[in-house]
């Protein structure tokens, strides 16, 4: 009995409480922000700067099936990846695309 | 809900959100995490289990990884939520643009389970379109969908998948960044955005190197806050420049 549920009991606690303790926590700070109150453009900035240090490791340091890809590799399809984006005025589908295509071709030719 | 307008079209608007490009990119990541959670040999009762009730793609990583290397319930849940603290400030930000005066905080704390990065964006990239009266709506259908569809394909996909070509594997596992990346640029609504994420970029990195786990709060805040003190500099100069101009 108990090995069937503790399984559950562990996601339930160590994944679904460890995670939404900060949505609620937010729910709760964000209600007592006001709409472009100087204090939202802080809040957005730090969201904005924990999101930007994700993407910089998993592009530097990947786990997973990346782990073995060249680093200069994986720099140099988000760049232009990133350029392509912004020379197409801002198309998402044209920047994801691009980097896929570098890191593919850059992988074959490895 | 005491609402002036209907609340269900908005709430369909959202769900048709599920075939947009966030959407799509979101369901991808989720296949390689699936191919991922079966590979460690995670049943298939708490994969299911896990998408629904964790939402939130690299704790559920973190959560497989801790797990996979029998890790205590203390560790585990201390390595989970130093990955999940990205999603306060996220939910934080949006909750003042989608509430109205009416909105009760109980529906915010249920819908709030939603916000992950992809959600996030999405909202935030479409709330222009959409009246206020309408966001919560359209958030929660668009949420709903979002989470529901993907516990769906992890389920209908889990053992299936069960050797991704390494390559196929590494694509997928890169679609994540360089869509965070140009997605959140593209739904920018002000200057420090741009800065917090040129900021953040480097000093995510830098802060690798101090401190494995809480390098990235260091990062968040200390680039956040660097990005404030620019905007409201940038801000306060452009004010000025228009009272001297006539």
């Amino acid at each position: 009995m108990i090995e069937t549920v503790w399984p559950y009991l562990f996601i339930a606690v160590a994944g679904w409480i460890a995670t939404d303790v900060w949505r609620w926590l937010g729910v709760l700070i964000g209600n007592r922000l006001s709409q472009d109150s100087a204090m939202l453009i802080w809040v957005r900035a730090v969201a904005t700067s924990l999101v930007a240090a994700v993407i910089a490791r998993l592009v530097l340091f990947p786990s997973g099936a990346l782990e073995g890809t060249p680093m200069a590799l994986r720099v140099g399809a988000t760049a232009i990846g990133f350029l392509a984006f912004l020379i197409t005025g801002q198309r998402v589908f044209v920047g994801i695309i691009t980097a896929e295509i570098i890191l593919f071709g850059g992988l074959l030719l490895h | 809900m005491s609402n002036t307008i209907k609340q269900w079209p908005w709430f369909a608007a959202g769900m048709r959100g599920i075939f947009s490009g966030p959407a799509l990119v979101l369901m991808s990541a989720f296949v390689g995490f699936c191919g991922f959670a079966y590979e460690a040999g995670i049943p298939f009762g708490q994969v299911i289990f896990m998408t629904g009730m964790v939402w939130a793609l690299p704790a559920q990583l973190v959560l497989v990884g801790a797990m996979l290397a029998g890790a205590s319930l203390p560790a585990a849940f201390i390595a989970v939520t130093l990955s999940s603290m990205r999603l306060m400030p996220m939910v934080a930000a949006l909750v003042p643009e989608i509430r109205t005066r009416n909105t009760p905080t109980w529906l915010l704390l249920l819908l709030s389970h939603f916000v992950a990065v992809t959600a996030w964006v999405f909202t935030m990239q479409r709330l222009d379109r959409v009246p206020r009266e309408g966001r919560v709506a359209f958030f929660a259908g668009f949420g709903l969908t979002l989470t529901g569809t993907n516990i769906i394909l992890v389920g209908v996909l889990y053992g299936v998948i069960s050797h991704l070509p390494a390559m196929l594997a590494g694509a997928l596992f890169f679609l994540t960044p360089i869509y965070f990346l140009t997605s959140i640029w593209a739904s920018a609504r002000g200057i420090e955005v741009y800065l917090a994420m040129i900021i953040g970029l480097v000093l995510g990195p830098a802060f690798h190197f101090l401190s494995d786990d809480l390098g990235l709060l260091y990062a968040g805040l200390l680039g956040g806050t660097l990005a404030f003190g620019l905007e409201r500099i940038i801000t306060a100069r452009r004010k000025k420049r228009a009272q001297t101009t006539p």
